[in-house]
């Protein structure tokens, strides 16, 4: 149940061709590269929407992927790290996406930071797999659940906000 | 797993580690092998389809069956989709996210459904939810319902492997109502995983190569080669007394019976013990004295 921008945005991020997991030697270099031509698109987009908000990168294989996520919260940055492994079951299954400095500060969140994306996002990706890719994960899995999350913990006081972490113009 | 025997001893152990403790206790000439890592990762799958490929009794052979007690998507269609490669049985099993309902499954590569077959199955739940979710919070859980579909994992285990009874492909469990659904659920030929129908297509082979085996029960009448002393088998009551000694049937649904009946009319016939103006004391006393 995305909302109207969220829905937006995805619908411009381009769907991916190759139906391969990281066991398919063969095939799964040609589906990373798709991953990576959807996610540049898709980060470009953002720039340009003004709503620049993450950054990914993976190991040689690409099957383990670190970044950054930032929210902007009444004008103050908070930024975080993220990191997930690619499954064997991909694409049919998402990535667990984990933000590690949040884990136990919300009942939202599975042991070792991952992001609870069940309710929101799995039938999602079900429905649309293999066409779906990282850079879906990210709009439909990752940002709905910062959106609704972060400022959640700042109000708690569970988030604070990091000195020389920069703010919003 | 870890809200059927997790004991606070054993805080810091995984739960792996401590199911280990506590069933070896239980039966120390049961053999384990445990290994706590998530088998969704490619190093960790490699290690997972080598176990059950070569971890059976004897090391070096397969293991017999494969029994899935994780509690996320993932995991279930990581063992699938080992199982599926490997033409590996296994049974899955799972409760729901509200923790009202709960099932087991068994698969049987190419002949039933996979997991992927078909999108996950939900046992129906008649209630509305809304009496059951709380704001904030994405799962419940209930140790009962874990424990029930435990059992009837395992009753299942039993009857397959040692072949008694009927094993069931797929048994729900609606702990609202108490409802027990059972069903059966061919293989998809369209299923997303190759293995799965890579496995449809031998099974279809084995199949037609199979002879037809005509299927007739015979009762068998119990015949002894001699009977010298022309011994029969009479009933010890009389049909008379048989009919005198029941009671009605009380109105039943199929399935279930009573142990015994217990008749209207007084049968037990025969003298009563007299008047007597002896005291309990003088009665004890004669007892005494015998």
């Amino acid at each position: 149940m995305a909302d109207e921008a969220t829905r937006r945005a995805v619908s411009q991020i381009p769907l991916l061709k190759t139906h391969a997991g990281p066991r398919e030697r063969a095939l799964w270099p040609q589906r990373l590269k798709e991953e990576y031509q959807a996610l540049i698109r898709f980060v470009e987009q953002n720039k340009a929407a003004d709503n620049d908000w993450f950054r990914l990168e993976s190991n040689a294989d690409g099957t383990r992927w670190t970044g950054t996520c930032w929210f902007i919260h009444e004008l103050l940055r908070y930024e975080f790290r993220l990191e997930f492994d690619i499954p064997v079951t991909y694409p049919d299954t998402a990535p667990e996406v984990a933000v590690p400095e949040l884990d136990g500060k919300t009942a939202k969140m599975y042991r070792g930071g991952k992001v609870c994306l069940t309710e929101h996002f799995a039938p999602l990706w079900a429905r649309n797999a293999p066409r779906f890719g990282l850079a879906h994960l990210m709009a439909l899995g990752l940002g709905p659940w910062l959106a609704v999350e972060i400022p959640d913990l700042i109000g708690k006081g569970l988030v604070v906000h990091r000195e020389g972490q920069g703010s919003n113009q | 797993m870890n809200r059927l025997f997790f004991q606070p001893h054993q805080a810091g152990l995984s739960k792996v580690e401590a199911a280990e403790h506590t069933l070896r206790n239980i039966n120390p000439d049961v053999s384990f092998e445990t290994h706590n890592y998530n088998i969704t990762t490619m190093d960790n799958f490699t290690h997972f389809m080598d176990r059950i490929s070569y971890g059976g009794l004897e090391e070096g052979m397969p293991v017999d069956l494969v029994l899935s007690c994780v509690d996320n998507f993932e995991a279930r269609m990581a063992i699938n989709t080992a199982c599926n490669e490997l033409g590996q049985i296994w049974m899955e099993s799972g409760v729901s996210e509200n923790a009202v309902s709960g099932h087991i499954q068994l698969i049987i590569p190419g002949e039933t459904a996979c997991f992927a077959c078909a999108p996950p199955l939900v046992v129906a739940a008649n209630i509305d939810e809304k009496t059951l979710k709380r704001e904030g919070v994405c799962a419940a859980s209930l140790p009962t319902t874990m424990g029930v579909v435990a059992g009837i994992l395992v009753q299942n285990v039993l009857k397959y492997l040692l072949k008694f009874g009927t094993v069931s492909y797929y048994l729900g469990y609606n702990a609202m109502q108490d409802f027990f659904p059972t069903m059966t659920m061919k293989a998809n030929p369209q299923c997303n995983d190759r293995h799965c129908r890579r496995q449809q297509e031998e099974y279809k082979k084995k199949e037609a190569e199979r002879p037809k085996v005509e299927v007739v029960e015979e009762e068998e009448e119990v015949v002894h080669e001699d009977n010298e002393w022309g011994i029969e088998l009479v009933s010890e009551v009389t049909d008379a007394e048989l009919q005198a000694a029941s009671g009605t049937m009380p109105d039943l649904p199929e399935g279930i019976t009573v142990a015994y009946t217990i008749p209207t009319e007084d049968t037990a016939s025969g003298a009563t013990v007299e008047e007597t103006e002896q005291s309990l004391e003088d009665l004890m006393a004669q007892m005494r004295k015998l």
